[in-house]
């Protein structure tokens, strides 16, 4: 990380007025967490949090041949979209291994726009742009979009009180590009990164405070990204540089449903992905619980008997089970719920078990 | 805000010296940093450590921190009161939050540690 002044997001006169512990994160000075991120958690699973995600990237790929590039650098089926939808998917090296996750919106007939880890914004401009197609430009729109999210059982009734847009007609992964918020212009998304319903906008920067305001005043929770990675934990879904990176592919992760093999195209990754779903992986991911006291973190090994048989990849005390959860990488034969583990933390061996994923599902 | 009858270290534990044994604990900075304490992994009285040494550690429900004993010694007890309420470190850092409390076999490096004064100047400039 080079020695700089992290970036600030629209919102940061908000965070330190809220007196937000700031963290760098990807090279932005980001709210951990603001009070308690246990409070925050439970704010988002019992009514309604609201985070600030600016940092994340926002890619426009555009021109002829865009639906033809994202379907080669991507391993879903982009000519399933449709202006209004977006999509969950990977950028994936020859190997099937992750440069990123990401989502796809389609804005119109040869116009996406690409949502990516802040981290690898810039690996992913130089990994799209070496695999260059003559009908498509690939542009870095980052710092023309606010990213608020708005999450939990009370999202939408607190969203729907500052826009005219018509929110439960907008299904899962849908999106309206032109709404109005609060008496501002952005694209309403219903998705998220915490298992509950939920909107996330894509505001003009200068738009931001106004909005962020109209929805705290309504009674969304400011919540850091303390809360929000341990909500996503509970909700199984992954983070890239920890359950997805350069080694891992989708069948591995358990995100074998971005994999559209039958597409009609040769998508990065393709071969490998083709034998993979053929013969399976040898390692997959798993969720466990502690059942000793303790809470295991990424990097800490995982044991079955003496034998050292994974890497934990995320883990943290969850405010909803009130235990500690994790997810790792084991050999196949040790997948099985209910297989007995010990995590490596520190000098002692805790003990842990299998759980299916996702940890969390909302009723 | 930091008690000035204690010693701090530039890891931010705080240990009060008393006859022999220092109690020791985390400042407020630090718990600070930490976030909501979940677990505290301390070990058993009649262990031992060498200066410099990690005899536990701390969660939040975020991350997990060492923590270091400044000073060689045996632990003579520990703050078992913490296996129900780790809160207590967040609640109260400098005084029902201690973690354990440590016979030491010598003085060395007590010299090193920071004053009240000196650490909160340290404290001010990390946060």
């Amino acid at each position: 990380m080079p020695d700089t002044v992290p970036e600030r997001t629209p919102l940061h006169d908000r965070h330190v007025a809220a007196g937000a512990k700031l963290v760098e994160f990807a090279g932005w000075a980001m709210p951990v967490r603001y009070g308690s991120e246990i409070e925050e958690h439970r704010s988002v699973r019992g009514a309604a949090g609201i985070f600030d995600v600016s940092h994340m990237g926002e890619l426009r790929v555009s021109g002829a041949g865009a639906l033809d590039f994202l379907q080669r650098m991507t391993p879903n089926n982009v000519a399933r979209l449709k202006p209004g939808r977006a999509h969950y998917s990977g950028l994936l090296t020859e190997d099937a291994t992750y440069v990123d996750d990401l989502l796809v919106y389609q804005l119109d007939v040869g116009d996406y726009l690409l949502v990516v880890n802040a981290a690898n914004l810039d690996g992913d401009l130089d990994w799209l742009r070496s695999h260059p197609h003559p009908d498509c430009t690939i542009e870095d729109h980052s710092d023309r979009y606010a990213l608020i999210a708005l999450q939990g059982p009370r999202a939408i009734e607190i969203l729907q009180r500052h826009t005219a847009t018509e929110l439960d007609a907008i299904s899962y992964y849908h999106f309206v590009g032109g709404a109005q918020v609060a008496g501002e212009s952005c694209l309403l998304s219903r998705t998220g990164y915490t298992g509950e319903a939920g909107f996330e906008l894509y505001l003009p920067p200068e738009a931001a405070p106004a909005v962020w305001d109209a929805l705290v005043d309504s009674g969304a929770v400011p919540a850091g990204l303390a809360a929000r990675d341990s909500l996503r934990l509970e909700a199984g879904m992954t983070l890239y540089g920890h359950e997805i990176d350069r080694t891992t592919t989708p069948y591995e992760a358990g995100l074998g449903w971005v994999v559209k093999l039958k597409k009609k195209v040769d998508f990065l990754g393709r071969d490998v992905l083709v034998d993979q779903k053929e013969n399976g992986t040898e390692r997959q991911l798993i969720g466990f619980e502690l059942r000793d006291r303790g809470v295991a973190r990424q990097g800490q090994s995982l044991f079955h008997g003496d034998e050292e048989v994974g890497t934990v990849t995320s883990g943290c005390w969850s405010p909803t089970f009130e235990k500690a959860i994790g997810t790792a990488y084991v050999p196949n034969r040790l997948a099985k719920p209910g297989t007995e583990l010990e995590v490596a933390v520190r000098r002692r061996r805790l003990a842990a078990v299998v759980v299916p994923l996702p940890f969390y599902r909302r009723d | 805000m930091y008690p000035s009858e204690y010693r701090y270290t530039e890891n931010h534990e705080w240990l009060k010296i008393q006859e022999g044994v220092c109690t020791l604990g985390i400042t407020d900075y630090a718990q600070n940093e930490l976030g909501e304490v979940v677990y505290v992994d301390l070990p058993e009285a009649g262990d031992s450590f060498d200066a410099g040494e990690s005899f536990g550690a701390i969660d939040s429900s975020k991350t997990s921190a060492d923590v270091y004993t400044p000073l060689a010694g045996e632990v003579v007890e520990v703050n078992s009161a913490l296996e129900e309420e780790p809160e207590l470190v967040n609640e109260d850092p400098h005084g029902k939050g201690w973690l354990v409390k440590i016979r030491f076999s010598s003085s060395e490096g007590l010299d090193e540690m920071l004053s009240s004064e000196s650490y909160e100047e340290l404290a001010k400039g990390q946060g």
